[in-house]
């Protein structure tokens, strides 16, 4: 089952030099996608793309079958943490924003949204948060807060931006761990600058610099070395070794 | 003190400093949280453009500034899109522009300018009824818009796109919003005047972020300590003889200011 399909994707804020070009990419059920990029290479345009915050210039975009305008109840969005941002807001408001789009306007949260935002919070392990406020919390608690919001709204697939930023190398691990866990009932993809904090959890991974290639679940060092879609300097700085090189014998993590 | 509430412009002066707590507290909050005082200062400036303009065209002061009040803050809001609201430079801009506009207009207008002091520092002093009125009004308009949308008001001031992906109609709420400071900065002009107006709004909503563990806590807060700035700054200015306006923006700001200090 296909979620997610982009076909022959141009898009950005200038047509003569779109931010993504003749992108085609697409999600099952089930994947766990890692997308990676220098800054600037359309990693958030495809997202807004993905999310219909923005049209594309040509190619076609289908999330579960349907315009994205109306599917955005089937993403779970987790935008990236802002570390310093200050706002008088408890870690259960927050939560409670992912049933905005299903509790309606003019109505108040109902017992059941409640519910549902006290049950991500527990299965996230941050239930003991949700009366602090937002901006006491670390990175870490942050993005677990930010991962429970997108999953209040019972979404099927959950798109990440720069989701291991926020997170200290020592968390990193249990934080793939959680992801896998989700992605037996839903597919994760995410986006991020940062190939060293791409884990064996993932399944496949696809770069994009403008264009986007995707590797598929056998990648090597040499599909990588080979892929111009993916930046020099990821390449150069040798980080993917980590990754990859485990992954060859398939013993790391 | 009794002989400071005989006198029928006393009462009115402490009514209208309480009602007029009621919405800066709420609105101010909402301008606190999405950062936004530089944008207030503007559209109080920006509506001095309208009052010069209502004097030359011989309508009521109140209605050229509410009308370049809302004009320019649904014209910020449209402009800045999609993004935080408002450049610094486009602020400015407006800022200074409205002053200059308002000053042409008066003087071509030929009005008396003890006038113009009460439209810059407030007039307290001189509270009508219609005063009242339009101040109670606007806590009726603030309050209910609040409580219809307090989610949704929450949602935009903390996370504006991911509100906007829950297929909430953010453009409306934005422009709700928008609408609500502008109206409340007008109707606060009567206590402080446009240049301390900024002050009056946000002073009391950034002493009440720091204690606040929710918005709608901060809001009431926010109402509370703009009512206590208020009444202190109007028995001292009795006692002292002082402008009000001055009085109730130097109790805030000494506030403020210990606040800062004792973290």
């Amino acid at each position: 089952m296909v979620l997610l399909e982009l076909r022959n994707v141009t898009a950005g804020y200038n047509r003569d030099h779109p931010a993504i070009e003749n992108v085609d990419l697409s999600v099952e059920k089930n994947d766990f996608i890692a997308i990676i990029g220098p800054n600037g290479g359309g990693k958030t345009t495809l997202l807004k793309v993905v999310l219909g915050l923005l049209i594309p210039f040509t190619g076609t975009v289908k999330v579960f079958g349907k315009e994205p305008v109306h599917s955005r109840k089937n993403i779970g969005y987790v935008p990236q943490v802002i570390p310093s941002r200050v706002f008088p807001v408890s870690v259960l408001d927050v939560v409670l924003m992912g049933r905005l789009g299903s509790s309606g306007f003019f109505r108040r949260y109902t017992d059941r949204d409640r519910a549902i935002a006290v049950e991500k919070l527990e299965k996230l392990g941050v239930f003991n948060l949700a009366g602090k406020r937002m901006d006491q919390l670390s990175g870490g608690q942050k993005q677990r807060v930010l991962i429970a919001r997108a999953l209040a709204g019972e979404p099927k697939l959950l798109l990440l931006d720069e989701p291991v930023a926020s997170v200290d190398s020592e968390t990193q691990q249990s934080f793939y761990n959680l992801l896998a866990g989700l992605n037996s009932r839903m597919a994760v993809v995410l986006v991020t600058h940062d190939v060293g904090a791409v884990s064996s959890h993932v399944k496949s991974i696809a770069c994009i610099n403008r264009h986007l290639v995707s590797h598929g679940e056998t990648i090597s060092e040499k599909d990588v070395a080979r892929a111009y879609g993916c930046p020099f300097e990821l390449v150069a700085h040798g980080v993917p070794h980590r990754v990859l090189g485990a992954r060859k014998d398939g013993s790391h993590v | 003190m009794s002989d400071m509430f005989s006198y029928t412009f006393m009462q009115n002066a402490f009514i209208l400093t309480a009602l007029a707590s009621i919405a800066c507290g709420v609105v101010g909050s909402l301008i606190t949280v999405n950062r936004m005082s530089s944008f207030t200062g503007s559209i109080a400036h920006a509506s001095f453009g309208g009052l010069g303009l209502a004097y030359l065209l011989g309508v009521h002061p109140m209605i050229g500034a509410t009308v370049f009040a809302v004009g320019s803050a649904l014209g910020i809001g449209a402009l800045s899109g999609r993004n935080r609201i408002g450049s610094d430079t486009a602020m400015a801009a407006l800022w200074a522009t409205g002053m200059a506009a308002g000053l042409v207009f008066i003087k071509l207008s030929g009005t008396y300018t003890s006038d113009l002091m009460s439209w810059l520092f407030g007039s307290l002093m001189a509270v009508s009824r219609t005063d009242l009125f339009l101040t109670a009004g606007l806590d009726v308009v603030v309050l209910g818009s609040v409580i219809l949308f307090y989610k949704e008001f929450l949602g935009i001031s903390y996370d504006l796109e991911f509100t906007r992906i829950q297929g909430v109609p953010v453009w409306f709420l934005r422009g709700l919003f928008l609408v609500l400071a502008a109206l409340t900065t007008i109707v606060l002009m009567k206590v402080t005047g446009l240049i301390m107006v900024i002050a009056l709004l946000t002073i009391p909503a950034s002493i009440a972020e720091r204690y606040s563990s929710s918005l709608r806590k901060m809001m009431v807060l926010a109402s509370f300590l703009s009512l206590l700035f208020g009444i202190i700054g109007l028995f001292i200015a009795w006692w002292l003889d002082l402008p009000s306006g001055a009085a109730i923006i130097l109790v805030s700001s000494i506030a403020y200011f210990l606040v800062l200090a004792h973290r």
